[in-house]
């Protein structure tokens, strides 16, 4: 099994062709050996490189800025918008830095006046082509071409420019929208697509200046096999992608008097969203946010995190149960391992490109579905609000949950369990309509009859998050022995970081009885049928790396053993998800990580099972447990066998 | 059409079979520094040396290598390989053998043009026959151990495939876009493995100077561009056809051969090459001067430069492969700008800007086909300005 960091896993699958991707350069692993270094100047600067370092790369470690523009440090290099060039001593042409690899000693110069005319040009001609206004952009003052436009002081269209759109903007899906007419044709969606997620809608068609960015038989977004990830719209430069905003929507709601509108708020967007205000990543703002929500007009502002915990008491009972089925009553239909189902964007992934697996996947409902399910019935019997008259909002990092929202089958209340996704990008943007400064706001705490969560439920955010959670639950409730006692300071690390798949386990040597809670679900009174076994767990991130283990269990490798697999459709789990400010890079998303497991570190309650609120809700309302008849109803769900057939 | 045959080099006698065992006999280093003796050069028209491109291969890292005859002629006014493919496929083989015994493969392959499937089943007849005789497949030609065979991969009609790259991502079955470079097919080539793409020419060349030797080679053409050259004539000259001349021939010595002497201009080296006047005549074609991969298209006095201009325009529009910037958006900004001209209303200063715009394109495309593009109208708009503004241009 390849073990590969988001971005090195991208040099070697075999979706993207070869003009996409990066190319390694024959490795020299001794740096004694002639050749090895290679001292490169660029403009008048000297550095000695490795072999094949990219003239983009080496100039970074001048601190020598290039403008970029088709280039993304998430990405194979495509070296097609030809912003980055550069003169190369004694050569004809231009090079392009990101895609140069510095195999021999070269003078470099990253603005001569050639250099500077054919930027300008490049610009120029981009700019011909694309339509829209500034003002009326979701991208306005966080758009690249924009910004170079500033830079290379564009005050005119040398060459024309666009008057009047070509393209219908693609509104089908739920998440994303597409409007081709701002396309610059960097091909950073199509990378991303194919490369980063294998996933594969879009594509370049037709040649020349009628290049553009189709779906399979143009078909609209919303009837492909697009899993609504987002990542696309992350690694846009422009404003050509985005996502479905439901702003208008929400404010209509909170201006609406007669309705109850309630907020719950993820983990991820809480340590992202101070991007948009100026924050550096990684800074946390939760409970200034709360404020922010409050003073917005939203009547309740609820942690999602509260039904995190409530995911992982009905999942690790699932879990339990199926071993239980397995293993004490020898049941062969029971399906292991079973895969987490709390990423809408690879529940889709799967439905579409592993239909014969969906009944290895949890039925459990995300966590964004379980407390809209709940809001609509348990919190609206205990406030005495109509449910008709409850208004559901999440704040999610997520582009997917909008369609998740949106499936058919998340009724449950007998209402539409959730009524709107929000992304953190545009309650960023709801928030400065207010002109509330977000960083400087007084912290307030969560609503009750939920309020605080476990930290288990907040580093759902991070990628190995769940299974960190489930394991601090099912490990103590299963062995009886306090998971601090097993796991320094409850920091489950082997099951950390940003490695595409991670695999562990955790060898179970005491039984404990099982707790009243769970006897009705389980049937037995003790854990001793799992006594000796070793409990096989695997975490995998980013739709490319769960394809690897999806292809692994299909071929009865390794992870067919395991027992339980977390996968999240974006890179870095649901801090680096499709909702979440831009730009996007493996620095950014590992300080949204640091600041989540931060957080999580200094709370009280950091297990699932202690979360009060939880232990409350199973006495007062699901009170025939997890999995239980109730909880079946609200808060599991079933998927479809989609296939990669599309209508 | 008709053929010009001279007994130089190319159209010289040849006996294949036996060229092919006496070669096999030799070393490989051998063969290769005998070919870059010679110091032919890419026929396809960039020139690169080919002995150093198969040493390069050669020396490349690679289980499996492959040996790709780019037979992709697709440049307008070239149709010399079509000659050699119907006529001297055998050659063609035995080349692509010669080449692969060099360079340690043992696949080798060739890309036709997709309007040249006529082709294939005398191709594959050539094929059959020279496997038959021993000249393809295991121990070829007696040489124990040496294996080596071909098939045919069938271009779609794309201009830009014939760049090397593009062309080894149409081979594996991608969008044919041309790649970053480096790294260089010699070493990342198709399927990521050491790759010599060369020229039809190339390699019937390539095996006459192996049969003949290097220095009977350079008693042809000039100090740096040695030995003959096949070009494909067309246009407004009297015989029309596929010549073989020693590289170095003037423009003016080439007209006289064709009878095109009154031409007013000669597109040297198709859409993609320079479009020489007049007055510039005394040029030789050679890589250090005017270089072509072999389309010579004569231009008599009555044609319209500025309508040659936007047809050579018009064609890289629609070839362009669309991938980078200078290309995609720039061969549609200068037919814009010839249009204008053609309705006089193009100012000096926007002509200016557009001469630019090529200079850009020629220097910041991704491939060849980009960096090319602009010659024709640059060299026109330079040579014929007089001609193109005659008459005043509107604001």
């Amino acid at each position: 099994m390849p073990s590969t960091t988001p971005t090195q896993g991208l040099t070697g699958n075999d979706r993207a062709p070869l003009s996409q991707r990066r190319f390694k350069m024959p490795e020299i692993k001794n740096d004694k050996d002639l050749g090895a270094m290679i001292k490169v100047t660029i403009d008048d600067h000297e550095i000695e490189v490795p072999f094949g370092t990219t003239i983009l790369e080496a100039a970074r470690h001048l601190n020598i800025k290039i403008p970029t523009l088709c280039y993304h440090e998430d990405l194979c290099v495509a070296g097609v918008c030809r912003i980055c060039v550069v003169e190369l001593e004694g050569q004809r042409t231009l090079q392009a830095a990101c895609a140069y690899p510095v195999t021999g000693p070269i003078k470099v110069s990253t603005y001569s006046p050639k250099v500077r005319k054919a930027r300008r040009h490049n610009l120029d001609l981009m700019l011909k082509h694309h339509y829209g206004e500034c003002y009326s952009c979701v991208r306005n003052n966080n758009c690249e071409l924009q910004t170079l436009a500033k830079e290379y002081g564009v005050d005119f269209y040398r060459f024309g420019h666009v008057d009047q759109p070509h393209h219908e903007i693609d509104r089908s899906s739920y998440s994303v929208v597409r409007d081709m007419n701002k396309c610059i044709l960097c091909r950073r969606c199509v990378r991303t697509c194919i490369d980063l997620q294998e996933v594969g809608v879009l594509e370049a068609i037709n040649r020349g200046p009628h290049t553009e960015i189709a779906t399979f038989n143009e078909m609209p977004l919303g009837d492909v096999v697009c899993i609504n990830c987002g990542q696309c719209i992350n690694r846009c430069p422009v404003g050509a992608l985005r996502a479905k905003d439901p702003s208008d929507e929400i404010w209509a709601a909170i201006d609406d008097p007669k309705k109850h509108v309630i907020i719950q708020t993820a983990p991820s967007p809480r340590a992202a969203i101070g991007e948009c205000f100026g924050l550096p990543p990684g800074t946390s703002v939760t409970r200034q946010l709360n404020t922010a929500l409050r003073r917005a007009g939203f009547d309740k502002v609820f942690d999602t995190n509260f039904t995190a915990d409530l995911t992982i008491m009905e999942e690790a009972t699932e879990l339990l149960i199926r071993l239980k089925k397995a293993l004490v009553d020898k049941d062969t239909s029971v399906r292991l391992p079973q895969f987490t189902s709390c990423s809408p964007g690879w529940v889709k992934f799967c439905e579409h490109f592993y239909p014969e697996f969906t009944d290895y996947l949890s039925s459990c409902k995300s966590p964004q579905q379980m407390f809209g399910a709940l809001l609509k019935t348990w919190y609206a019997e205990r406030a005495k609000i109509d449910p008709k008259d409850i208004v559901t909002v999440a704040l999610m990092p997520c582009s997917a949950k909008k369609f998740e929202c949106n499936r058919p089958e998340m009724t449950s209340s007998g209402f539409k369990d959730v009524d709107y996704g929000l992304t953190s990008r545009e309650l960023a943007q709801m928030i400065m309509e207010t002109g509330l400064d977000l960083p400087n706001l007084p912290p307030s705490d969560f609503d009750d009859p939920v309020g605080e969560a476990s930290g288990a439920g907040l580093i759902f955010g991070a990628t190995g998050g769940v299974m960190e959670a489930a394991l601090r639950t099912a490990v103590e409730v299963v062995t009886g022995v306090k998971t601090e006692d097993i796991f320094k300071n409850l920091d489950i690390t082997p099951i950390r970081g940003f490695e595409g798949v991670r695999y562990y386990e955790i060898p179970i040597e005491k039984t404990a009885p099982v707790p009243a809670l769970l006897q009705k679900a389980l049937g037995v009174k003790t854990f001793d049928f799992l006594k000796g076994a070793t409990l096989k767990v695997a975490v995998a991130h980013g739709t490319a790396n769960a394809r690897r283990v999806m292809e692994d269990i299909k071929a009865g490798g390794k992870f067919s053993e395991a027992h339980f697999v977390e996968f999240m459709a974006c890179p870095g789990g649901c801090l680096g998800g499709g909702g979440q400010p831009i730009p996007t890079s493996p620095e950014i998303r590992e300080a949204r990580a640091k600041a989540i497991y931060a957080e999580d570190a200094g709370l009280e309650v950091r297990k699932s099972h202690e979360n009060k609120h939880v232990v409350d809700l199973y006495k007062e309302f699901l009170t025939d447990g997890p999995c239980g008849h109730k909880s079946h109803h609200l808060l599991h769900t079933h998927y479809l066998k989609r296939g990669k057939r599309i209508v | 059409m008709s053929r010009h045959k001279t007994d130089l080099v190319i159209f010289s006698e040849i006996l294949v079979e036996q060229a092919l065992k006496k070669a096999l006999a030799r070393e490989r280093a051998d063969l290769i520094n005998e070919v870059r003796d010679s110091g032919l050069k890419g026929r396809g028209g960039a020139g690169f040396p080919t002995g150093t491109k198969w040493n390069l291969a050669g020396a490349a890292q690679g289980e499996r290598k492959f040996v790709v005859c780019n037979a992709d002629e697709g440049e307008p006014g070239t149709f010399k390989d079509r000659v050699l493919l119907t006529d001297y496929a055998e050659q063609l083989i035995a080349g692509m053998v010669l080449a692969g015994y060099c360079i340690g493969a043992r696949e080798g392959i060739i890309y036709l043009r997709g309007e040249y499937e006529y082709m294939m089943r005398g191709l594959q007849e050539t094929l059959s026959s020279m496997r038959e005789r021993h000249l393809l497949g295991k121990d070829i030609a007696g040489r124990k151990g040496f294996e080596f065979d071909i098939h045919i991969h069938l271009g779609s009609g794309a201009y830009v495939c014939g760049e090397e790259t593009a062309l080894i991502e149409s081979l594996e079955g991608h969008r044919g876009e041309p790649r970053n470079r480096p790294p260089f097919p010699v070493t990342t080539g198709y399927l990521g493995c050491p790759t010599a793409v060369n020229n039809v020419e190339t390699f019937i060349t390539a095996l006459h100077i192996v049969e003949k030797g290097a220095d009977w080679f350079k008693k042809f053409g000039t100090g740096k561009s040695t030995g003959t050259k096949l070009f494909s004539v067309s246009g407004d000259c009297a015989k029309p056809g596929v010549y073989e001349f020693p590289m170095g021939i003037s423009v003016a010595n080439l007209l006289k051969e064709v009878g095109g002497e009154n031409a007013k201009a000669v597109q040297v080296g198709g859409a993609s090459g320079r479009c020489v006047a007049r007055h510039e005549f005394a040029s030789t074609i050679a890589y250090e001067d005017v270089p072509t991969g072999g389309s010579i298209i004569v231009f008599g006095p009555h044609r319209n430069m500025l309508q040659v201009a936007k047809n050579f325009m018009e064609f890289f529009l629609e070839e362009s492969c669309g991938q980078c910037t200078p290309c995609r958006y720039g061969t549609e900004t200068l037919l814009e700008g010839i249009k204008m001209l053609e309705q006089k209303k193009c100012p000096m200063k926007y002509l200016r800007e557009l001469m630019a715009l090529g200079e850009t394109m020629q220097v910041s495309s991704k491939c060849g086909l980009g960096q090319s593009a602009p010659n024709a109208f640059i060299s026109i708009m330079q040579n014929f300005k007089h001609e193109i503004l005659a008459h005043p241009q509107g604001q």
